[in-house]
């Protein structure tokens, strides 16, 4: 199947027909999919807590650095699910093409969503498709919906309601990458960071196999680490205590952000989470971590204490600055 | 160590982070109002965490080098007013968007159908320009001796390529007369040093004679503005004048030649109104006779019309802290900005607020 994706195909007709069997069924074909009814119709829960989050990706560029717009909207999902301490086991994806859109390029995006989801562990199980009129006849996109449902053990807790004074902070890798992939992109800046999108799922499940309690747990999206941490300062009503010089951020994101005036705690990345746990796990925690995919870079950042609610840094020549929230508008849409 | 083998040790190249950190800390002299003129450095002091490491006797003071923040609000009203005008497009950088004018943002008058875009760079509006050709793209110009290099060489690269559809409206200020307008009762200054990389230290120079006061150009990491912190407070304690180039890898005497001769090709010098400061003659850069062509209105924007009970002038002059002014994180929040200090990520307020001081 060739060409540009036109009103046809959004229509409900032949041509939706002709999408769905060439594109869709053809990537992400599976037992709950393939009758292609008007829902997918499920296997009971089996005892288990539901886990049901739904997110919407709208990036531009479609494809940057180290992935695409497909890998983002099942990695998104995914983490959201296992952030409850959930495994993920199925996602619906919803489709907004813009006129224009080259059906090569959007076979290219379902076939990476096809590859994330099969090493997500998980199926894609029923999907919708619509077409609009492109915002920049110039350059027509996509945006993606997915919703994913998991399951959760009925003695699961992770909640930063559950955070103690002398817990651990550990952050899973370097911070800042998908943020600056996407906007060197976007900016052309030549440079060889890469999106850091990616499922978490073998290193919250190792996590949460080897029987160490998380008390809470985070992806680190929109807002950056300083957000999270502070949401979770003001849940617990304790203090959070980050060292500036454990923070790892790689060299040439530190780089980019000093050239352009960021700062890595408030940048987002889709494949890198915030754990806080006991201090006695602390080191087996960051062992499992360090072997799993994607967390060979992870790192203790900080500690809870039980001073005043806060989030404060020691920084790299020895001052401490308050680590606040994001305030304003942030920066551009990364997701 | 005493305070005079520390500071052979600073002048021979020698001394330490901890050392000058400690000597910061410890200070017992007389108590120094300093200046940090740049907005720049203001973000990398509370970066830092550069407040927590000061003796109490130690007061910095957040100057006028933030340039969204001593724009006037006929600036914003010019702007808002262009891009409701047919065929007009506002190109912009971002924070500019959030100032408030006497009624609205430029964020304001886009949602209300004006055609206003951000950009990381001025050269995006000329790919605009290219693919648009019957419209016409104005860019809100503003900024100091650094920004208006880059404008030189998007209207030179204009002028080459005969792109006719682009236009400038331009609050372009210049440093050393701003300072000396809010020199009193300032101990000394961190000169800003991005303007010295282009501009050069003559300036500075002459001012720390002129005034009596040490000058220090620092650059922005943590070490640099300890160092150039410690050597500011040496002096200052000492009620010494002098000038110290302590971002020599930068910052040259004589500045950045090339790119003054190319600002100095399409710009000239002019009166200019900056918020809190009135009108400083000679402190303003606009478009020459012979680019004229270029320019959307620049000339002789001066009002500037403050909401009631904001104290964004008297804090872009330090003559009150950002927590003096009633509106500060009441009315006046990053969400919600009523005065421009709180909209820059460089603003005396914003980084007051940012780090609860």
């Amino acid at each position: 199947m060739d060409g540009i994706i036109d009103k046809t195909h959004g229509a409900g007709g032949s041509a939706t027909a002709e999408l769905i069997r060439d594109i869709f069924r053809e990537a992400f074909s599976n037992d709950y999919l393939e009758p292609l009814s008007d829902s997918a119709v499920l296997p009971p829960a089996d005892g288990k807590k539901i886990a049901f989050t739904t997110d919407s990706y709208v990036v531009k560029p479609v494809f940057f650095p180290g992935g695409d717009i497909g890998r983002l909207a099942v990695c998104g999902t995914v983490n959201d699910l296992l952030m409850s301490g959930a495994v993920p086991a199925y996602i619906t994806a919803g489709y907004i093409l813009e006129e224009g859109l080259d059906i090569q390029d959007l076979k290219k995006i379902v076939c990476s969503m096809a590859d994330t989801a099969r090493e997500s562990g998980v199926k894609i199980v029923t999907g919708d498709t619509k077409v609009v009129e492109p915002a920049d006849p110039g350059e027509p996109g996509l945006m993606i919906n997915t919703s994913g449902i998991g399951f959760v053990d009925i003695s699961t807790d992770i909640s930063p309601a559950n955070i103690r004074p002398g817990d651990a902070v550990l952050v899973s890798g370097c911070l800042g990458d998908h943020h600056a992939a996407i906007l060197g992109s976007r900016m052309s800046i030549k440079n060889n960071i890469l999106s850091d999108a990616a499922p978490l799922v073998c290193m919250v499940s190792g996590l949460i196999g080897s029987g160490i309690c998380i008390h809470a747990m985070r992806d680190i999206t929109r807002g950056g680490l300083a957000t999270i941490l502070n949401e979770f300062s003001s849940s617990s009503g304790l203090h959070i205590r980050i060292e500036e010089t454990a923070i790892p951020v790689s060299e040439e994101v530190r780089g980019f952000c000093g050239i352009l005036g960021l700062d890595p705690l408030y940048m987002g990345n889709e494949g890198k989470c915030v754990f806080v746990l006991p201090e006695e796990d602390q080191d087996k925690a960051l062992d499992i971590i360090r072997r799993s995919p994607y967390g060979e870079k992870a790192e203790v950042i900080g500690k809870v204490t039980s001073d005043p609610a806060d989030v404060t840094m020691r920084t790299a020549i020895g001052g401490v600055k308050i680590v606040s929230p994001l305030y304003g508008e942030g920066l551009p849409r990364i997701c | 160590m005493r305070s005079c083998a520390l500071w052979k040790s600073y002048r021979s190249g020698v001394m330490k982070l901890s050392d000058a950190a400690e000597y910061l800390k410890e200070y017992k002299g007389r108590e120094l109002r300093l200046m940090e003129v740049c907005g720049t450095h203001t973000a990398g002091i509370v970066q830092n965490g550069i407040p927590s490491m000061l003796s109490e006797r130690i007061r910095l003071i957040s100057g006028p080098g933030c340039p969204v923040c001593v724009t006037v609000t006929e600036y914003i009203d010019r702007l808002i007013a262009l891009s409701h005008e047919p065929g007009n497009v506002i190109v912009s950088f971002g924070d500019l968007l959030r100032v408030p004018g006497s009624a609205g943002s430029l964020n304001q008058a886009r949602a209300q159908g004006a055609d206003i875009r951000f950009v990381y760079s001025p050269s995006e509006m000329l790919t605009f320009a290219k693919k648009d050709r019957y419209r016409t793209f104005i860019f809100a110009a503003v900024g100091f001796e650094t920004t208006a290099p880059v404008f030189a060489s998007m209207l030179s690269q204009a002028e080459e390529e005969g792109i006719d559809n682009i236009r400038l409206l331009t609050s372009l200020k210049t440093m050393p007369k701003a300072i000396r307008r809010v020199s009193d009762g300032i101990d000394g200054f961190l000169a800003p040093g991005h303007v010295a990389v282009i501009a050069g230290t003559d300036a500075y120079k002459r001012l720390s004679e002129e005034l009596g006061v040490p000058f220090v150009v620092s650059g922005f990491t943590g070490k640099e503005l300890t160092a150039a912190l410690y050597a500011l407070v040496r002096l200052a304690g000492k009620e010494e004048a002098g000038f110290l180039n302590l971002y020599p890898r930068a910052v040259k005497s004589g500045g950045n030649g090339k790119a003054r001769a190319a600002v100095r090709s399409f710009f000239e010098a002019g009166d200019a109104a900056w918020r809190g400061m009135g009108l400083i003659q000679g402190s303003g850069l606009y478009l020459r006779e012979k680019y004229i062509k270029y320019d959307a209105g620049s000339r002789n924007l001066d009002m500037d019309r403050n909401v009631k009970g904001c104290r964004c002038s008297e804090v872009i002059t330090g003559k009150c802290d950002p927590g003096d002014c009633p509106l500060f994180f009441t009315k006046c929040t990053p969400e919600h900005p009523v005065g421009a200090c709180m909209v820059s990520q460089e603003g005396a307020c914003f980084n007051c607020m940012k780090n609860r001081i």
